[in-house]
C-alpha cells in the first residue's frame, strides 16, 4: 500500500494540535497536577503547600473506609459489566436472528449511551423511589421492606441498574456488529453439518466473538471505575451509611467537600493506577484466549 | 445416494422472481453441473435444493422423499462452499470432524474417521492446523473432507473452485472427479466455467435467467446446441453468428452479405424460406485465399495462441473467428476467404432463437425449458 508523504513537516504538528491541546488540558495537565498534591499537603484555600512523601497515599491506605469504598467499586464494576454485556450479547443475539427492521432497532438501544450519567440517575431515581417509583408497588406487600436510603444492599443494586442500563446500549451495538460480521456461509456450513440454531450460538458464533468480548471487557470495568460519578451522586449521594461510595464518588466528596484536597490526588492516582493496571492484566492473561481471525 | 427431482420450481424474492417453471432430474450416483453466468439462478437453485432457501413454488424430492419443509440437516445434503466457509476457531480436525460431532458420534470413532478422511485428501499432516494457515488448495481439501466424512447422500459444490488459481484448480477438478468415482454421491456441481462444466459432467444444465436453457452431456450440448443463447455460451473460442435466409431451391444459406453457405438437404428443407442466425464454430472453419472460400472477409486482428491462431475477421460489419494451426500472418485489412465445410452450420430460427434440426432427424435433443 502507498502512504502519502506530506513535504512539509510543519503540517504534522498542526494537525495534531488541537487534539494534543484538547488531551493535555483534560488530561495530562490536570494529572500532572493530582500526581504533584498527591506528594505535599494542599491548603484548602489556595496559598502554600508542603512536601508531605508518601504520607497522603498511608494515609489513605490505612483508612477502612478507602477500603470499605474499594470493595464496593469492584463489586460495582463486576456487575455491572457482568450485568450489561450479558443483557447486550442477550439482545443482539435476538436482534441477529430477526433481523426485520433491525437498524431502526440499533438506534433506538444506542440513545441510553447517550444519555449523560446524572440524567440516568435521576430517571432511575423516579423507578427506585420508595413512595412514588415502580418499586414502590413492592412496599404496598410489603411496607417499608424498599427503602434506598435505608438498605445497602438495595442501594448498591439499584445503582448497579442503572450503570449496566446505561452501558448495555454499548455492548449490544459491538456484540451485534461483530454478529452481522460473521459470513452467513459459515452458519449455513455449521446448518448442513446438522447444528440447530442453540447449538451454532455456542460452537460459533460465541467462539467468534471473543475479540468483541474481550474488547468490551475492558471497556466496561474502566468505565464502570471512572465513568460512574453521574449515577452515584444522583441516585445516593455515596449513601446510606457509606454503601455506594464508589471510588470516584469518594474522590469527589473527600476533595470538594472534606476540602482534603491531596488525600483525593493520592486517591486518584491510585484509582489511575488500578484501571491501568486491570487493563494490562486483561490484555496479558485474557486476550490469549481469544481468537483473532 | 439418491435421485433429485425438481419439479416446476419458481423462486422469487419479493417482487422479483429468479427462477421459474425448473423441472430437472438427477439421477442416482450422477455428476450433473449447472452452468450459466453470474446472476442465472445456478446457486440458487443449489441452495434450495440443501434448504437454505425455500421455494416459492413446485417440489424438491430427495430419494423419492419430497423434501420442501425439510431442514437442511434433515436432508443428507453435504455442501462445499465457494468461500469454503470453514470454521476459523476450529482445527482442520475439528473442522472435518464437526458434523460427527453434533451427530453425537463417539470420540475414538470420530478421530478414527477424521484421520482416514483426512489422509484420503491429502491432509493427513494437518490435523492440528488452523484454516488461517492454510493454503488455499488445502482450505479447499478440508472442505471437501468436511463434507465427504458424512456419507451425503447428496453432493452439492458451489462453485468450489472459482477462489483457486488456474493450475490448482485444473488439479481439484481431477481429484473432484476421483473422489466422486469412489463415493459415487449424486453430485450437482454448480460453475460458470464450461470448461470446469465439461470436463466435469456426466450431463451438464445450461440455465439463462433463472430457466433450464437446455440438459445434455457435454458432447450434445456443444454437437447441437439447443438455443443461440446455449451456442453463444458454451464452446471457446466462442461461435461466430452471421445473419441470412435459407433457400431451399438452392439448398444453401444466403448470407446478408451475398455469400450463399451450401446446406445439408434435410437442413434446408426443415429451414426453408425462414430468417435465420447461422453459428459458425472457429474450429470448424479454415482460412483460404481470398476469393476462393464460401464467405469473404476481411483480417481485423490475429490472436496468437501458441498451437493455434484465432483470426478475427469482419464479413462487412459482423465478427467472425477462425481457429487455425497454419502459420499465416496476413495484414490486418487483408482480404481474405474462409472456407464452410458442409454440415457445419448450426441454424437458430431468427425470432425465437431455437435450434432448427434437420427433417426426419434421429432423435431430437431433450430440452427442458
Amino acid at each position: 500500500m502507498r502512504r502519502a508523504h506530506f513535504k512539509f513537516s510543519w503540517i504534522v504538528p498542526l494537525l495534531l494540535a488541537p487534539q494534543l491541546l484538547v488531551i493535555f488540558t483534560f488530561f495530562y495537565w490536570p494529572s500532572a497536577q493530582a500526581l504533584y498534591w498527591a506528594f505535599t499537603l494542599e491548603q484548602p484555600w489556595g496559598g502554600g503547600n508542603t512536601w508531605v512523601g508518601f504520607d497522603n497515599f498511608r494515609k489513605v491506605l490505612s483508612d477502612p473506609y478507602y477500603w470499605g469504598s474499594v470493595r464496593v467499586s469492584v463489586i460495582y464494576a463486576l456487575a455491572t459489566t457482568i450485568l450489561a454485556m450479558g443483557m447486550a450479547l442477550t439482545l443482539a443475539l435476538f436482534v441477529d436472528r430477526q433481523l426485520a427492521g433491525y437498524r431502526v432497532w440499533r438506534i433506538g438501544i444506542i440513545w441510553p449511551y447517550a444519555v449523560a450519567a446524572p440524567a440516568v440517575g435521576l430517571a432511575f431515581q423516579f423507578v427506585f423511589n420508595p413512595g412514588a417509583g415502580i418499586f414502590s408497588y413492592i412496599n404496598t406487600i410489603s411496607p417499608g421492606w424498599w427503602d434506598l436510603s435505608k438498605h445497602p444492599w438495595q442501594a448498591v443494586t439499584a445503582i448497579v441498574i442503572a450503570g449496566a442500563w446505561k452501558q448495555v446500549s454499548y455492548s449490544f451495538i459491538f456484540f451485534l456488529a461483530a454478529l452481522q460480521a460473521i459470513p452467513r456461509s459459515l452458519t449455513e456450513a455449521a446448518a448442513m453439518d446438522g447444528a440447530r440454531p442453540l447449538r451454532r450460538m455456542i460452537d460459533l458464533q460465541l467462539p467468534l466473538l471473543t475479540p468483541t468480548f474481550f474488547f468490551l471487557l475492558v471497556i466496561n470495568i474502566t468505565d464502570s471505575f471512572t465513568d460512574s460519578f453521574g449515577i452515584v451522586d444522583t441516585l445516593t449521594g455515596g449513601g446510606p451509611f457509606r454503601a455506594t461510595d464508589l471510588m470516584v464518588y469518594k474522590i469527589y466528596s473527600d476533595g470538594f467537600r472534606g476540602f482534603d484536597y491531596s488525600g483525593a490526588a493520592a486517591q486518584s492516582i491510585i484509582l489511575m493506577c488500578l484501571v491501568m493496571a486491570l487493563t494490562f492484566i486483561q490484555f496479558r492473561y485474557i486476550e490469549r484466549r481469544v481468537h483473532y481471525t | 445416494m439418491a435421485e433429485i427431482a425438481i419439479r416446476n420450481v419458481a423462486k422469487t424474492y419479493g417482487k422479483t422472481r429468479i427462477m421459474e417453471g425448473v423441472n430437472l432430474t438427477i439421477r442416482n450416483g450422477e455428476f450433473v453441473v449447472i452452468l450459466g453466468p453470474s446472476g442465472c439462478g445456478k446457486s440458487t437453485l443449489l441452495r434450495l435444493i440443501a434448504g437454505l432457501e425455500e421455494i416459492t413454488a413446485g417440489e424438491i424430492a430427495i430419494a423419492g422423499q419430497v423434501v420442501n419443509d425439510l431442514e437442511p440437516r434433515e436432508r443428507g445434503c453435504a455442501m462445499v462452499f465457494q468461500n469454503y466457509a470453514l470454521y476459523p476457531h476450529m482445527t482442520v480436525a475439528e473442522n472435518i470432524g464437526y458434523a460427527l460431532k453434533v451427530a453425537g458420534v463417539p470420540k475414538a470413532e470420530r478421530q478414527a474417521r477424521i484421520a482416514a478422511t483426512a489422509a484420503s485428501v491429502g491432509l493427513g499432516d494437518f490435523l492440528d492446523r488452523r484454516p488461517g494457515q492454510l493454503s488455499g488448495g488445502q482450505r479447499q481439501r478440508v472442505a471437501m473432507a468436511r463434507a465427504i466424512i458424512r456419507e451425503p447422500k447428496v453432493f452439492l459444490f458451489d462453485e468450489p473452485l472459482s477462489n483457486l488459481d488456474a493450475k490448482l484448480r485444473v488439479q481439484m477438478r481431477h481429484e473432484i472427479r476421483r473422489i466422486h468415482t469412489r463415493i459415487k454421491a449424486t453430485s450437482i456441481f454448480v460453475t460458470h466455467d464450461q470448461h470446469e462444466g465439461m470436463t466435469l459432467a456426466d450431463r451438464l444444465v445450461v440455465m439463462n435467467k433463472g430457466t433450464i436453457e437446455q440438459v445434455g452431456t457435454p458432447d450434445e450440448i456443444y454437437d447441437r446446441p439447443a438455443s443461440l443463447y446455449v451456442a453463444g455460451f458454451i464452446g471457446s473460442p466462442a461461435m461466430s453468428f452471421l445473419p441470412g435466409r435459407v433457400d431451399a431451391g438452392r439448398q444453401a444459406l444466403m448470407l446478408e452479405s451475398g455469400a450463399a453457405l451450401p446446406l445439408p438437404r434435410a437442413l434446408a428443407q426443415a429451414a426453408a424460406g425462414r430468417l435465420v442466425q447461422a453459428g459458425l464454430r472457429p474450429e470448424t472453419l479454415s482460412l483460404t485465399a481470398p476469393g476462393k472460400g464460401q464467405i469473404d472477409a476481411r483480417v481485423d486482428f490475429v490472436e496468437e495462441l501458441g498451437a493455434e491462431r484465432l483470426y478475427h475477421l469482419m464479413v462487412e460489419d459482423l465478427p467472425l473467428s477462425v481457429l487455425s494451426s497454419e502459420k499465416v500472418r496476413p495484414a490486418e485489412g487483408a482480404p481474405i476467404g474462409v472456407s464452410v465445410p458442409l454440415g457445419a452450420l448450426h441454424l437458430f430460427d431468427a425470432d425465437t432463437g431455437r435450434r432448427i434440426e434437420p427433417q426426419a432427424a434421429e432423435t431430437p435433443v431433450a430440452v427442458t425449458a
